[in-house]
């Protein structure tokens, strides 16, 4: 049973680009140390509702409270205070930068401005062989490395700095089965440390095995929202295109 | 593989260039060499090589400055209109950087705020630089002739035109913004990709309007070089040098894109471009032709660059 102090709560959130309405009353919840898969067609609002809660984007209404109080996140800094570190869909490194320039983007390691680069380095070499990546070089420029390492950096640099919350958004999506399982196992490594995961995915099969509970977008807003093993894996795909809660979801969801 | 190595490759290319050229132009003739022609090059080089330091930081963060020749103009005029009611030249060199930073500001503001295109931006200024400068003067071009200039423009320290100096300290000074510094960082940053870098919680609006603000303050500073040199201040001067300058950058080597290259091609560039005009200038060739090298120049620098990369 989940900790009753969830470490996220969204409330009524919602969110208009212009005319289009992307998220209408959505709601969030996650507590310490679970796995909480956020699923939905393309275009349910996904990643926009995780972007409001990592900075990157601003909700039109609604409240979020972490650890019980409320904060306003109106920038990536400001989740950055609370512990919320995310992984974005599209790969967002740097092409043009080294793996510990981007390890350190935005919170570069420096001494009157100036950079440690040496510090920078040493660190990121630790980071990532805690998390047993083997990168041969941390020369060069990230653009030339592959797809698994390139989401190992992103993965080191949202656990690197003191993390509560992580926010994966679709983070096996581009890669291969060996580094797909590489990232599951890393999650799973996190998951007992007590950090809080959001993981979006479309893969209905990862999601059954590896998710705690599920909630479930259609059009901008929550179907359902229970944990995962009270449904059929063919329960959650018919959910996720109708948009209409199965009977027994419901009642267990209820309960 | 070292960070080193795959940075001071450029540089490497580019020096060779550079160093052939010179070799190719001291066999053609002899005078080139000479103390004489070297102090007139090093002078010619000075005003687009200040420019061009601040316009690689602008282009490797993805952007361009197309207003530096009106800011320079304008930062002078205001710096002529001082010495003209005999304030100190001290002072009418502080508010003379002042007012091209100041013009800098507003292409950042302008870029950020209203949320436009650099190109824009910058053009729009050229236009308002100008004209503020035509309007100040009315069009007449001031004496500078206190000590103060004169000595910038005409004395030598240690054997080398004052100018050089300029030039030296502003390349190592934006050299290390540029490498050791966070704010270099984040131009890079910006320049690779600038979404990622707002989401990485860069302060990507601020670090623009710093970058211009930059290039605004060394046009202003090329200005201080440039009154020194002509002991007057013309409104008109230096007009379509910001395509010199930023010819400079991409001859440099530094890639259009934005997010690499590093600052001292640029300085290299600068005195390849010097080098072709001084050149056929001793040769004797006319001086219509030098614009239809250079043209050549910038092409086959980039298309250089391009085979480079791709290989
Ligand atoms: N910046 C934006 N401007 C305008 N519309 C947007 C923007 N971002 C998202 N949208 C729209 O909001 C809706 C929800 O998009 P979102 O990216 O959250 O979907 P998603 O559930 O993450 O989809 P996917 O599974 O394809 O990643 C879509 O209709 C999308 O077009
Ligand atoms: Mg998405």
């Amino acid at each position: 049973m989940p900790d009753p102090t969830p470490l996220v709560e969204m409330r009524h959130i919602s969110k208009h680009f212009g005319g289009l309405q992307a998220l209408t009353d959505a709601q969030l919840e996650l507590y310490p140390g679970e796995v909480l898969g956020v699923l939905g067609h393309n275009g349910a609002g996904k990643s926009t509702l995780i972007k409001i809660l990592a900075g990157a984007e601003t909700a039109s209404e609604g409240v979020i409270f972490v650890e019980g109080h409320e904060v306003h996140i109106n920038d990536p800094n400001d989740a950055r205070v609370y512990g919320i570190e995310t992984i974005y869909q599209e790969l967002a490194l740097c092409g043009n930068l080294n793996a510990p320039a981007n390890l350190y983007m935005g919170r570069e390691l420096h001494k009157w401005g100036f950079l440690r680069k040496n510090a920078m380095k040493a660190e990121a070499t630790k980071a990532l062989s805690r998390l047993n990546i083997r990168i041969q070089s941390l020369d060069v420029e990230v653009e030339s490395m592959s797809g698994g390492q390139r989401q190992a950096v992103s993965i080191s640099r949202a656990v690197h700095f003191d993390t509560k919350i992580l926010i994966m958004d679709e983070p096996t999506a581009a890669l291969g089965m060996e580094e797909s399982k590489m990232v599951m196992e890393l999650t799973v490594e996190l998951k007992k440390q007590g950090i809080g995961i959001i993981w979006i995915s479309h893969d209905i099969h990862e999601v059954f095995n590896f998710t705690d509970r599920i909630t479930i977008l259609h059009g901008g807003k929550n179907v359902v929202t229970a944990p995962t093993k009270e449904f059929t894996q063919d329960e959650i795909v018919s959910m996720i295109i109708s948009g209409i809660p199965v009977e027994r979801g419901t009642s267990a969801a209820g309960g | 593989m070292q960070i080193a190595g795959i940075k001071s490759q450029p540089l490497v290319w580019i020096l060779l260039v550079a160093v052939l050229l010179a070799i190719v132009l001291s066999f053609l003739s002899p005078f080139f060499m000479t103390v004489g022609n070297m102090t007139n090059l090093s002078k010619q080089v000075s005003i687009v090589a200040i420019l061009a330091a601040g316009q690689a930081v602008v282009i490797i963060s993805g952007g361009i400055d197309l207003s530096v020749g009106s800011i320079l103009a304008l930062s002078a005029v205001v710096i002529g209109a001082l010495i003209q009611v005999d304030v100190d030249p001290f002072f009418a060199t502080l508010a003379g950087l002042a007012t091209g930073t100041l013009a800098g500001f507003v292409n950042g503001f302008v870029i950020t705020r209203g949320n436009i295109p650099p190109f824009i931006a910058t053009l729009g200024m050229l236009g308002i630089a100008r004209g503020l400068a035509l309007v100040i003067t009315k069009g007449v071009s001031y004496q500078v002739l206190v000590p103060f200039f004169l000595y910038i423009g005409n004395a030598k320290f240690l054997g080398l035109p004052i100018p050089l100096y300029f030039v030296v300290v502003t390349f190592l000074v934006v050299s290390v913004m540029l490498h050791m510094t966070v704010f270099g960082r984040h131009v890079y940053a910006i320049g690779g990709d600038e979404r990622v870098a707002r989401l990485e919680g860069i302060p990507v609006d601020r670090q623009k309007v710093k970058i211009y603000m930059l290039s605004g303050f060394l046009a202003a500073l090329a200005a201080v070089v440039m009154t020194g040199r002509l002991a007057a201040t013309p409104p008109s001067v230096a007009q379509g040098i910001e395509l010199q300058a930023i010819a400079a950058v991409i001859i440099g080597g530094v890639s259009f894109v934005g997010g690499r290259g590093i600052v001292l091609t640029a300085l290299i560039g600068a005195l390849i471009m010097a080098m072709i005009t001084n050149g056929l200038n001793i040769l004797g060739i006319s001086s219509f032709y030098q614009q239809v090298l250079i043209g050549f120049v910038i092409i086959v620098a980039v298309w250089l660059d391009n085979l480079k990369s791709r290989k």
